[in-house]
């Protein structure tokens, strides 16, 4: 099958690539771009370990065609972290201990990035339903709550630090 | 698992779209959200030859009233259909029952056409159509057609959409003042298909039923519409006798597989338990 020229922006950087119109965007990202950091869980969108963010909003990325990307920014955990300094979720999962095999933390982390844009003040409801297309098989949940938790109050904390 | 090779189309209307369905024919498969395509690709239940993305068609997106009906484009996604101030107002049963379907990221994705369009027993639009008295708008090569809901669903993956055909529309009637309305859907766990579930839609007067739809999800080879239940609640006062009435007379339309959710015996007890909370919730909802 010929392949198809898809111009995608991922992680604030321009790439222009052909692919099979087959590709899954989880494959391109992996192995075509060398991003491992979205994992391939269950390849059938229930796991959400292959969860990245499409032009601001939260996808699995094993269930959505490279080839549908073509104009659209693409953000995975490994754009989260800005001039090494982690952001603020991924702070959260380190002080909360919001991970222990850390397979699924990649797209816990993209989801939580993206949730707390969407609702900066969650309750503990609203974190639990906002992550229940993310299954973590280790830490019942409970770390992973206080890890956006911890994200969320950082995040509105005035950026003393920037002074 | 990477589906057979395909070829990929991104038309940018609906009559871009048709000529494309007309000249690549049976080998030619529409993609919506493809939270149900790719998955069936990937198993190779599906081998389609050309995808013809319909994500890129803005035309097919959106919600706005026309008259006294809500129009609802096929590819409104289920995260849409929540966030919609005119579905919380006019249609508070479209805006509230997504929510349970599937996860935030398949919500993002998932269509309100492709789930009624795939034809699978076991989504939520389906019964959920029958209950609000959907009609389905049908875009093909000499024109459109209207088609009701209680007329779309002939079978499992079977429905009266044409192979030349795109569903670009959904019209709804908007509630009338004081509707009630309820989606109750027993699941296993976020994402599972519904063990059973039931829609209902009802209005009362002076302590009578005065109107009543209820629909059945999963419990059979096409979403059920349960015509007795309905007219075992119709002029009655509501009471503990009519909801079991009601029950009883959908478990006797149910007709499940048995599958891991469960046999069809228990499907079908929960079909009418799923009836009797619905009824309840939407007479608590009605004014």
């Amino acid at each position: 099958m010929p392949k198809k020229i898809v111009n995608v922006t991922v992680n604030g950087r321009a790439h222009e690539e052909a692919v099979e119109p087959r590709t899954l965007l989880v494959h391109f990202l992996r192995e075509q771009l060398n991003l491992t950091g979205a994992h391939i869980g269950c390849e059938t969108s229930h796991c959400g370990a292959c969860t990245v963010d499409i032009d601001g909003k939260s996808v699995k990325s094993c269930t959505h065609l490279a080839v549908q990307c073509d104009g659209s920014e693409v953000l995975t955990v490994e754009g989260l972290a800005n001039a090494g300094v982690l952001h603020a979720v991924q702070e959260g999962f380190y002080k909360e201990h919001g991970l222990q095999c850390g397979f699924c933390t990649p797209g816990m982390l993209v989801r939580s990035y993206r949730l707390l844009i969407d609702n900066p003040e969650p309750t503990e409801e609203e974190i639990r339903a906002g992550i229940s297309g993310n299954l973590c098989r280790c830490t019942g949940y409970q770390n992973i709550v206080k890890a956006i938790q911890y994200a969320a109050k950082k995040l509105r904390e005035p950026q003393a630090a920037a002074a | 698992m990477i589906p057979p090779a395909f070829d990929y189309h991104a038309p940018r209307s609906v009559s871009e779209a048709l000529g494309l369905l007309g000249s690549l024919g049976a080998d030619a498969k529409l993609l919506a959200g493809g939270h149900s395509l790719l998955p069936m690709m990937k198993l190779r239940f599906a081998q389609p030859s050309h995808l013809i993305d319909l994500n890129r068609i803005p035309e097919l997106r959106g919600i706005c009233e026309d008259g006294s009906d809500i129009v609802i484009g096929a590819m409104t996604s289920e995260n849409d259909l929540i966030a919609s101030p005119i579905l919380r107002d006019k249609l508070p049963l479209l805006a509230e029952a997504p929510k349970l379907i599937a996860d935030p990221q398949v919500r993002n994705r998932g269509t309100i056409g492709g789930d009624i369009a795939h034809g699978d027993p076991a989504n939520d639009h389906p019964a959920l159509s029958l209950a609000i008295d959907a009609t389905f708008v049908l875009q093909g090569p000499k024109g459109t057609r209207r088609v009701k809901a209680d007329d779309f669903f002939l079978g499992t993956y079977m429905t009266a959409l044409a192979e030349d055909e795109i569903l670009v529309g959904i019209r709804v009637p908007a509630f009338a003042d004081g509707t009630g309305w309820a989606y109750e859907k027993l699941k296993r766990k976020t994402g599972d298909w519904a063990t059973a579930g039931a829609a209902v839609v009802m209005r009362m007067a002076s302590g009578k039923v005065t109107h009543a739809r209820i629909a059945l999800t999963n419990v059979g080879p096409t979403a059920l519409r349960a015509a007795d239940a309905e007219a075992a609640l119709i002029g009655q006062p509501l009471s503990d006798a009519s909801i079991e009435a009601a029950a009883q007379a959908a478990r006797a339309v149910c007709d499940p597989a048995d599958d891991l959710r469960g046999d069809r015996d228990y499907k079908t007890a929960m079909a009418g338990q799923m009836v009797k909370r619905a009824v309840r919730a939407a007479a608590a909802r009605c004014r």
